[in-house]
């Protein structure tokens, strides 16, 4: 037996001998991206699809059905709307990072201010979105599972906002490593879990959070926060986040008169960046960059980069890219950032790799923390560290441009949440 | 006709039950699994379902997960796993079905895959992952190399889902007693029985009732609606026991409570 092989250089994936098992799984080499995905069935390309036990498809067909007839509902987008404007604050600034600009000497860099958001992160889009959706489908009450906690706090907060008790997953590793969204959580009337099994990481708490649903679907909602996951939820977790790419586009035209050359946006499950790039795709001029986690390097279990290092395969519901080792089993993956900790990527982001229309790329942990110290000192903002691997990695490229070009970053999240850590992990150096 | 279908065929034309235990491959070690699964055979039981241990288990309960760690800490791969089942089946008549995410059958390739379980002694496969929409392509293959491939029903399956799950199954129909995870219950809901005897009236195909089985008396309560019945957790509880206790004993006490399990089949005593 051998394992199946993916050629990036032609966007295409063979199988063993070039035989295809699974026409949907294998796409013609001529694949190009458009933002007329997924198809009913889920499938972006050939990635997505809905690869979960047979309990779940009664909950994921009532989800399907309930999101289309919220779309085609004026009082959805107006209550949604709403909500955007005068409880997250949006639109969020687009703001132009000068003085960082200078410091790289090339590009200018503007920053989309997702860290103003209330709860301090672009989970919050989501989570509201996916709020209303749990009280149209009358399900009382609501599970999460987070990394870095900032979709914990999100989605407490959509819960508390609404009056649905909710309970979260998270890993013991990331419970340790991110402990002031730990108490926030619980300050906001949320139950968090502690999830012991496996690597202790947002993965386990998936598994967690699945294997909760499994025996509570008639009651409860999952609450996903991730364009991960089996179907519709690379769907409606990309759809609500979009707002950061509409806006960030038409702030393009109104504050830089034109659209950027370039967008990047950190990628892990890769909700940020799927929201950014979205409203970008049909924008073949505007070159779209994601960041993964490049870790302390390159061997297995040293990164998260799963675009960069992995093939296509099943995690999670979905078929995408995955760290697995020749057996299928899941790899441990590692990043500083609990938020990027994660062995699978988006389905669309698969499709996005695989016809070329968005570059991926990583930054490793050392360079994520010099981003981090950049845009602290020279602006002013502690940005998250999954962002950070956004701004590190949008520096490094605005330094290779010209002056005249236009650089917008999806700064993701706030830094409060690592200040601890990184602190930590100075003090053991 | 795969040797599931034969087996089903014999049970019928005598009138009685299939009893199939599930147990994971390689915890401790495969040399264990393949001692129980001789113990199993030797006991009575109809088939063996044997659990490829995963990494990421969404639908199984801590009992069974804990057991797939404890195997993947042993490093157990597939072709180890494979390489125990030939060497069991040289020896053994009682057939044997894998369980095994959609990830592991992906990642050796579909058709790559059937073929060594097939040449391994395994007569097919319960892929708890694959939603009958996605089944088409390892349908096809199973088909060609006459290996059963076996599809769930549960709970919350509309009805005119599972008509369609039962169409596209091979071997026997794997109905899922609850909603939720694997792992042992002290009661089994009681729409339970209606469930079955609905979907029994909608096909030919055997119907195999698992997830939360554990005690006689759910087996004597399941046995008629069906044509057999499914233990895991508690079954898998027992074997990890070998862990603490010496083997010889950890097998008596398998064998001893699948053999109770089996007295509780309609015709258990005929056959004894």
């Amino acid at each position: 037996m051998q394992g199946n092989s993916a050629s990036a250089a032609d966007g295409s994936l063979r199988k063993p001998g070039g035989q295809c098992y699974d026409d949907r799984m294998s796409p013609n080499s001529s694949t190009s991206a458009t933002s007329h995905a997924p198809d009913a069935a889920g499938r972006f390309g050939p990635f997505g699809g809905r690869y979960v036990p047979e309990t779940l498809t009664y909950a994921l067909e009532q989800l399907t059905a309930e999101y289309d007839r919220a779309i085609q509902d004026p009082d959805f987008h107006a209550e949604l709307e709403s909500l955007f404007k005068h409880y997250v604050g949006r639109p969020s600034p687009l703001y132009h990072a000068e003085r960082l600009s200078q410091h790289c000497g090339g590009a200018q860099i503007w920053l989309k201010r997702e860290d103003l958001n209330h709860t301090g992160a672009h989970k919050i889009n989501n989570t509201l979105g996916q709020a209303l959706l749990t009280r149209r489908m009358g399900k009382t009450r609501v599970i999460a599972e987070t990394g870095a906690g900032q979709h914990g706090v999100a989605t407490a907060t959509a819960c508390a906002r609404f009056g649905i008790p909710c309970v979260v997953y998270m890993g013991e590793e990331d419970i340790r490593r991110q402990a002031p969204n730990v108490f926030s959580m619980k300050l906001l009337g949320a139950e968090v879990r502690s999830v012991t099994s496996g690597s202790r990481t947002l993965r386990d708490a998936i598994n967690e959070a699945m294997r909760d649903w499994m025996s509570s679907v008639e009651t409860t909602h999952y609450i996903l926060g991730s364009v991960v996951g089996p179907h519709p939820f690379p769907r409606i977790v990309r759809d609500f986040q979009s707002v950061i790419g509409r806006e960030a586009r038409r702030q393009s035209l109104e504050q830089i008169g034109r659209l950027p050359e370039l967008v990047v946006a950190c990628v892990g499950g890769g909700s940020n960046a799927a929201g950014m790039f979205y409203p970008f795709i049909d924008d073949q001029a505007v070159e779209l960059v994601g960041v993964e986690a490049g870790g302390r390097g390159g061997k297995p279990g040293e990164h998260a980069a799963s675009l960069t290092y992995g093939q296509p395969g099943v995690l999670h519901g979905s078929f995408s890219y995955v760290m697995q080792d020749e057996d299928g089993q899941t790899c441990d993956v590692h990043s500083i950032s609990a938020g990027l900790d994660y062995p699978g990527v988006g389905p669309e982001h698969s499709y996005w790799k695989a016809s070329g229309r968005v570059k991926y790329t990583y930054c490793g942990d050392a360079d994520a923390l010099k981003g981090f110290d950049a845009l602290a000192r020279n602006e002013g903002i502690l940005p998250a560290l999954e962002s950070s691997h956004a701004i590190s990695k949008a520096m490094e490229l605005a330094a290779a441009r010209r002056p005249e070009e236009a650089i917008v970053v999806c700064l993701s999240g706030r830094g409060d949440k690592d200040a601890a850590e990184i602190a930590r992990l100075r003090n053991e150096k | 006709m795969s040797e599931i279908d034969a087996l089903f065929k014999t049970l019928r034309a005598q009138g009685r039950k299939a009893f199939i235990p599930f147990v994971t491959a390689g915890d401790p070690d495969l040399d264990f699994t393949a001692a129980v699964l001789q113990e199993l055979g030797q006991r009575g039981c109809s088939l063996c379902e044997i659990g490829v241990p995963y990494s990421d288990p969404i639908a199984d309960g801590p009992v069974i997960q804990a057991s797939y760690t404890r195997a993947l800490e042993h490093k157990v791969k597939l072709h180890d796993i494979l390489t125990m089942t030939r060497r069991v089946r040289a020896q053994s008549e009682t057939p044997l079905v894998t369980m095994v995410s959609y990830a592991i059958v992906y990642r050796h390739g579909l058709e790559a895959f059937v073929t060594e379980a097939k040449a391994s002694g395994i007569a097919g496969a319960i892929v708890p992952d694959l939603l009958v929409e996605e089944s088409a392509a390892l349908a096809e293959v199973c088909r060609r190399l006459d290996f059963s491939l076996i599809q769930l029903v549960t709970p919350t399956t509309p009805r005119e889902r599972a008509v369609r799950i039962a169409e596209a199954s091979t071997g026997f129909l794997y109905y899922v007693s609850v909603a939720g995870i694997t792992g042992e219950r002290r009661e089994l809901p009681p729409q339970l029985l209606e469930n079955v005897a609905w979907l029994r009236q909608q096909t030919d195909l055997p119907i195999c009732i698992g997830f939360g089985v554990s005690q006689p008396e759910h087996v004597a309560q399941l046995a008629p609606v069906a044509d057999g019945v499914i233990v895991g957790s508690a079954i898998v509880r027992r074997m990890a026991e070998a862990a603490v206790k010496p083997r010889a004993q950890v097998l008596a006490d398998v064998g001893a409570y699948v053999e109770s399990l089996i007295a509780a089949l309609p015709g258990a005593a005929a056959k004894a």
